[in-house]
C-alpha cells in the first residue's frame, strides 16, 4: 500500500539472467535474417546481382527492393507523413541504409552471404551539412518525391514575432550566439531487431519486438501491409534500454515480416552495434540562432530564434503531427518572458533519419539547451552572476497555471525554491569563492547553473497524434475473488520499472499491498490500446489511466459494500482502504471483502453487474511541466583539455513522487547522459557522408570514471491536472544536464574570454582553445 | 570442433565452428540466456562473464580457447537457492533498470568483492569501468556493490 521507496518486482528475473529480450526468443525452425547495406551517402543503384548469394547453401531467401515493389512495400511511411525505403530501390539515401535482406539456417551464415551480393552503385555528390542543404546547386536527395526540386522538408514557426523584435528594437541590451546541438544517438545496450513469425494456416503473424510503442506498431502494420489487425500481434518483451530510439518501425522489422511470409518459418534479425549506430534513429542535430533582449539591470524581455534542423534522408522524426519541430517552442523555458519567436527549418541531408529520439521530449532538450545557453551569454555580458540572472527572471509561484509566450500551459511551480535548494546543496558562495582562489593560481574551475521546464505527459488527442492515431492510454484493472488484481496498460517499460510503480498506483487506490497487483504489459493481445513510452508520457497518461481506472473499481466496491452492509452508498465512506459507514469504520469492508462478495451469491441491487473490474481510457487535459534547477562544478585540465565533472547537484521537481527510489534512478541514468552529451558523445561524419561514430570505439559513452556520485535534492508541487499530482520524470536530466556541463566549462574558459562552446567539449576541443585557437563550431572531427 | 567448456560446474561438450564467439556458444548452443551481446568492439561489456574466475568480455573469447576451462555466468551466482549478495545488494540498491547490464555488472562485482572484500567507490568505479550502463548513471551500481561488500563482512 501507498507509495515510497518499493524494491522492483522485475529485479527478481533480471538479477538471475531470466530476463526475456527479443534475441532471447527462440521458436523452432527459426531462421536468421541479415541486412545488406549501403556503404554510400548518396548512389544511384545500377544493379544487384543476389545469385551467388542464393546459391549459399545454407540461404534460405534473398529479398531486395525489388523483391518488395513487387508486393508494394519497398516504401513504407514514416511518423512524420513522409516515406522512407524498406529496401532500397533506385538510390540510396545515407550510409548504412537497407539495400538487402538474407534469409539463412544460421545467423552466421547469414552475414557469410551478404558477402556474395554483388551490388554496382553511380556514386552521386552528397550532402551531408545542413547548412548547404538549401544551396541551388546542391543534390536533390528526395527526387522519388513528386515534384520534389530541393532539400527543403518545411518551415514552421511559433510565437509573436512582431512583438519579439518590437522589443528588440527598444531593448537596452542584446546578445546573439549560434550554436549547434550535435546529432547524437541514443544507443541503448540492446540494438534494435525482430523476430517475425506468420502462420499461414491461421494468418496470424506475431512479432516480437522491443518497441516502446507496441499498439502503434500492431496498427502501423495493418495500415501498411494491409494485415488485418486483429491477425497481427506485437510482442514487446523486456526492452534493453530505449530512450525514444525503440519508438518507430525499421526496415529490418518490415524485412523479418516479409522472411516469415516468404519462408513459412520464424525469421529473426537483430542489427549489430553499427547498424544500430549508423540507422536507427538519431537525435537533435539543431543549427540554432539564438537572441535574447534584456534590460541592462537583466530583466529579460523577449527571446528569438532561428533553427536549421538535419532530418536526414527521410523525414522520419517521431512526434505529434501538429509539430514538425516537437515542443522546441517552448524554449523561453522557466523565465518571465514577454514575447518569444522562433522558427525552424527542416531539411534534408544524406543522413540517417530521425531526428526525436534520446530522451528528448519531443525536442525540449534542444529548446532547455538553447535558452539556458543564452542566459548565460546574457550574465556574461551583463557581467552578472548566471544563478542571480536566473532568480531574477525565473517565474514566481503566483504566476501558475502560467500561459507562456508561445501557448504553452505550465501547470505548477515554485522555481526560486528549486534555485535556492540546488545552490544550498552546492555551497553556490563557496564554490564561486573557490574559483575565484584557482583563478589566481591559474587553476582552471567551472561552474554551470541550469534550469529547465519540461513539458511531458502527451496528448491531449486533440492537439497531439502520430498518424492520426491520438495520444490517450487505456488501461483494464481486474480484480480477482480473492483481492488480488490484474492491470493491463498499453505502456511499455525499458527499464522504468512499471510493474512496480503502476501496481503501487493501484495499490495506493484500493487500499491493496502493491505486491497483490500483476501489470500486464508489451503484448497487443493482452492489453488496451494507448501510443506507448516516450517523451516522459508512462506516469502522466498510462500511470492517471491506472489510477482512474482503480478509482472506477474502488466506486463499483462501494456499491457492493453497501449491499453487504445492507445500507445505502451515500452513507459510505473510503477511509484507510476500508468502505465504512459513516462515523462507524470498524465494521468497513476491505476490498478483498469485497471481491469476495462480488462474486459471491450476494444480491446486489438492480443494475449492477457482479464481478469488480473496470476499464478506461485516459485524455489527459494537459501536459504536465516537471522542472529542475541543476548545477555542475568541473576542474579542467589546461595541459591536456581534459574536463573532469567533480561535483553534479540535481534538484528535480516532478511532482509527487510514487515510489522515489526509482525516481532517482531515473535522474540519475539522465544525468549520465547529459555529462556524455556534453564531452563525449557525437554522431561526425566526413564531407563524404562516412559516418565517423559508427562503433562504441568511435562514440564514446560514459563510463563510472566519467560519472561523479550524483547529489540529488527534491521539491514536490503536485500537478493539479494529474489524479494523484504526478508529473513526469524520465526524461528532465537529459533534457536539463547538458546546458549545465556546458555552462560550467565555458564559465572555467572565461579567462580565455570564451562565451559559448559547443558540444562535445572533448579534450581535443578544449585544448584547442587554451591554446589560442577559437572553439570549433562545425562538426566534422578533424 | 568438439570442445568441453564446464559452464556453472556443469561440463557441456558440442561440435562447434571454430569462429565461434564464446557469447553465442552460451546464447545459442546452451541457451543460457543472460549474458548478453551489445557491441562489435569490445567495448560495452554486456557479455562479461567469468572464466577461471576472471572476467572476460565474451564477445572477445572464441568458443574454442574456453574448452577445458570453467565459464561462469549469471545463472550460476546463485547457489542452493540463495542469492549471491551481489545479486541482493542490485535489487536493494536500485542497481538495475533494463536490466541488460546487469549480468555482466554482478558477475564483475562477484569477482572484485573475491579480491578486495572492501573495495571502495573508487576501486569500484575502476572494477566496472570497462562496462556501460545506459540506465543507472553507475551511482546505484556502486551502491549495491558497496552494499553487498558489507553484507559480506
Ligand atoms: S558485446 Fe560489447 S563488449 Fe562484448
Ligand atoms: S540497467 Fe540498463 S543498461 Fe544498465
Amino acid at each position: 500500500m501507498s507509495y515510497g521507496p518499493m524494491h522492483r518486482k522485475e529485479d527478481a528475473r533480471f538479477i538471475r539472467g531470466r530476463g526475456n529480450y527479443t534475441d532471447d526468443v527462440r521458436l523452432p525452425g527459426m531462421l536468421y535474417g541479415a541486412i545488406l547495406r549501403s556503404p554510400h551517402a548518396h548512389a544511384r543503384i545500377v544493379s544487384v546481382d543476389t545469385s551467388a548469394a542464393e546459391a549459399h547453401p545454407k540461404v534460405r531467401a534473398v529479398i531486395t527492393g525489388q523483391t518488395l515493389a513487387g508486393l508494394n512495400l519497398a516504401w513504407m511511411p514514416t511518423l512524420s507523413q513522409d516515406t522512407q525505403a524498406v529496401l532500397a530501390t533506385d538510390k540510396v539515401r545515407f550510409q548504412g541504409q537497407e539495400v538487402a535482406f538474407v534469409v539463412a539456417e544460421d545467423a552466421y551464415s547469414a552475414r557469410d552471404a551478404l558477402e556474395l551480393i554483388d551490388v554496382e552503385y553511380e556514386p552521386l555528390d552528397a550532402v551531408i551539412d545542413a547548412r548547404n542543404a538549401l544551396d541551388p546547386g546542391a543534390p536533390v536527395i528526395r527526387d522519388d518525391l513528386e515534384g520534389r526540386t530541393g532539400n527543403h522538408i518545411f518551415d514552421w514557426e511559433a510565437g509573436d514575432r512582431a512583438r519579439t523584435d518590437a522589443l528588440f528594437e527598444q531593448a537596452e541590451v542584446t546578445v546573439a550566439q549560434d550554436m549547434i546541438y550535435p546529432r547524437v544517438h541514443p544507443a541503448p545496450l540492446e540494438t534494435c531487431g525482430a523476430l517475425a513469425d506468420f502462420d499461414k494456416v491461421t494468418g496470424k503473424l506475431t512479432v516480437w519486438c522491443p518497441t516502446q510503442a507496441p499498439h502503434a506498431h500492431r496498427t502501423l502494420y495493418a495500415m501498411v501491409a494491409g494485415l488485418p489487425e486483429h491477425k497481427i500481434r506485437v510482442i514487446s518483451p523486456d526492452i534493453g534500454g530505449g530512450f525514444g530510439g525503440k519508438v518507430g518501425i525499421y526496415p529490418g522489422y518490415v524485412c523479418a515480416i516479409v522472411g516469415s511470409i516468404v519462408t513459412g518459418k520464424p525469421v529473426k534479425w537483430m542489427e549489430d552495434r553499427s547498424e544500430n549506430l549508423m540507422s536507427t534513429a538519431f537525435a537533435r542535430d539543431y543549427h540554432m540562432r539564438g537572441e535574447v533582449a534584456a534590460t541592462r539591470d537583466g530583466r529579460i524581455q523577449a527571446i528569438r530564434v532561428k533553427v536549421l534542423a538535419d532530418h536526414g534522408a527521410f523525414n522520419g522524426t517521431a512526434q505529434p503531427t501538429k509539430f514538425p519541430a516537437g515542443f522546441f517552442h517552448v524554449f523561453s523555458g522557466s523565465y518571465d518572458i514577454e514575447a518569444a519567436h522562433c522558427e525552424v527549418t527542416g531539411v534534408y541531408t544524406n543522413k540517417a533519419p530521425g531526428g526525436v529520439a534520446y530522451a528528448c521530449s519531443f525536442r525540449v532538450t534542444e529548446a532547455v539547451y538553447l535558452v539556458e545557453r543564452m542566459v548565460d551569454v546574457l550574465a556574461a555580458e551583463l557581467g552578472l552572476d548566471p544563478a542571480e540572472l536566473r532568480m531574477r527572471n525565473l517565474l514566481k509561484p503566483e504566476q501558475f497555471p502560467y500561459t507562456s509566450p508561445t501557448g504553452w500551459e505550465y501547470d505548477s511551480g515554485d522555481y526560486p525554491k528549486a534555485l535556492r535548494l540546488a545552490m544550498d546543496m552546492a555551497g553556490y558562495d563557496k564554490l564561486r569563492a573557490e574559483q575565484a582562489d584557482k583563478r589566481a593560481r591559474g587553476e582552471l574551475m567551472g561552474i554551470g547553473v541550469s534550469f529547465f521546464t519540461e513539458a511531458v505527459g502527451a496528448g491531449p488527442r486533440k492537439h497531439m497524434d502520430i498518424l492520426g492515431l491520438g495520444m490517450a492510454d487505456g488501461a483494464e484493472l481486474r480484480v480477482h475473488p480473492t483481492g488480488k488484481a490484474v492491470l493491463r496498460v498499453s505502456c511499455q517499460s525499458q527499464g522504468q520499472g512499471h510493474e512496480t510503480t503502476f501496481a503501487q498506483i493501484v495499490g495506493q487506490e484500493l487500499g491493496i499491498p502493491a505486491d497483490d497487483v500483476e501489470v500486464v504489459h508489451g503484448d497487443t493481445d493482452q492489453t488496451p490500446f494507448g501510443l506507448g513510452t516516450y517523451g516522459s508520457r508512462s506516469t502522466p497518461v498510462s500511470g492517471a489511466a491506472a489510477a482512474l481506472v482503480s478509482r472506477k473499481v474502488r466506486d463499483r466496491a462501494k456499491i457492493v459494500a453497501a449491499a453487504m452492509l445492507e445500507a445505502s452508498p451515500d452513507d459510505l465512506e473510503w477511509a484507510d482502504g476500508k468502505w465504512s459507514v459513516v462515523g462507524d469504520p470498524s465494521a468497513g469492508r476491505s476490498m478483498a471483502e469485497i471481491a469476495l462478495a462480488a462474486h459471491s451469491n450476494l444480491e446486489l441491487p438492480d443494475g449492477v453487474e457482479g464481478h469488480l473490474d473496470a476499464v478506461t481510457v485516459y485524455n489527459p487535459p494537459n501536459l504536465t511541466y516537471p522542472f529542475g534547477a541543476y548545477i555542475c562544478v568541473v576542474d579542467v585540465d589546461p595541459g591536456t583539455g581534459q574536463v573532469k565533472v567533480r561535483r553534479f547537484v540535481a534538484v528535480d521537481d516532478c511532482g509527487v513522487r510514487i515510489n522515489p527510489m526509482i525516481v532517482e534512478g531515473q535522474i540519475h541514468g539522465g544525468l549520465a547522459d547529459g555529462v556524455g552529451m556534453a564531452l563525449m558523445q557525437v554522431m561526425a561524419f566526413d564531407e563524404d557522408g562516412n559516418h565517423l561514430g559508427a562503433s562504441f570505439m568511435d562514440y564514446l559513452l560514459p563510463t563510472a570514471m566519467e560519472c561523479p556520485s550524483w547529489e540529488l535534492g527534491a521539491t514536490v508541487t503536485p500537478s493539479p491536472t494529474h489524479p494523484i499530482g504526478a508529473k513526469g520524470v524520465g526524461e528532465s536530466a537529459t533534457v536539463g544536464s547538458p546546458a549545465a556541463v556546458v555552462n560550467a566549462v565555458v564559465d572555467a574558459l572565461g579567462p580565455y574570454g570564451v562565451r559559448h562552446a559547443d558540444m562535445p567539449l572533448t579534450p581535443a576541443n578544449v585544448w584547442r582553445v587554451v591554446n589560442g585557437d577559437p572553439f570549433r563550431t562545425d562538426l566534422a572531427i578533424p | 570442433m568438439r570442445i568441453t567448456v564446464t559452464v556453472n560446474g556443469q561440463p557441456y561438450t558440442r561440435d562447434v565452428e571454430p569462429r565461434l564467439l564464446l557469447v553465442h556458444f552460451l546464447r545459442d548452443e546452451l541457451d543460457l540466456t543472460g549474458t548478453h551481446w551489445g557491441c562489435d568492439t569490445s567495448n560495452c561489456g554486456v557479455c562479461t562473464v567469468q572464466l577461471d574466475g576472471v572476467p572476460v568480455k565474451s564477445c572477445t573469447v572464441l568458443a574454442v580457447m574456453a574448452d577445458g576451462h570453467e565459464v561462469t555466468t549469471v545463472e550460476g551466482l546463485e547457489r542452493d537457492g540463495e542469492l549471491d549478495a551481489v545479486q541482493k545488494g542490485f535489487v536493494e540498491c536500485h542497481g538495475l533498470q533494463c536490466g541488460f547490464c546487469t549480468p555482466g555488472m554482478l558477475l564483475t562485482a562477484r569477482w572484485l568483492l573475491d579480491r578486495n572484500p572492501d573495495p571502495d567507490e573508487g576501486q569500484i568505479r575502476e572494477a566496472i569501468s570497462g562496462q556501460l550502463c545506459r540506465c543507472t548513471g553507475y551511482e546505484n551500481i556502486v551502491r549495491s556493490i558497496r552494499w553487498a561488500a558489507e553484507a559480506g563482512r
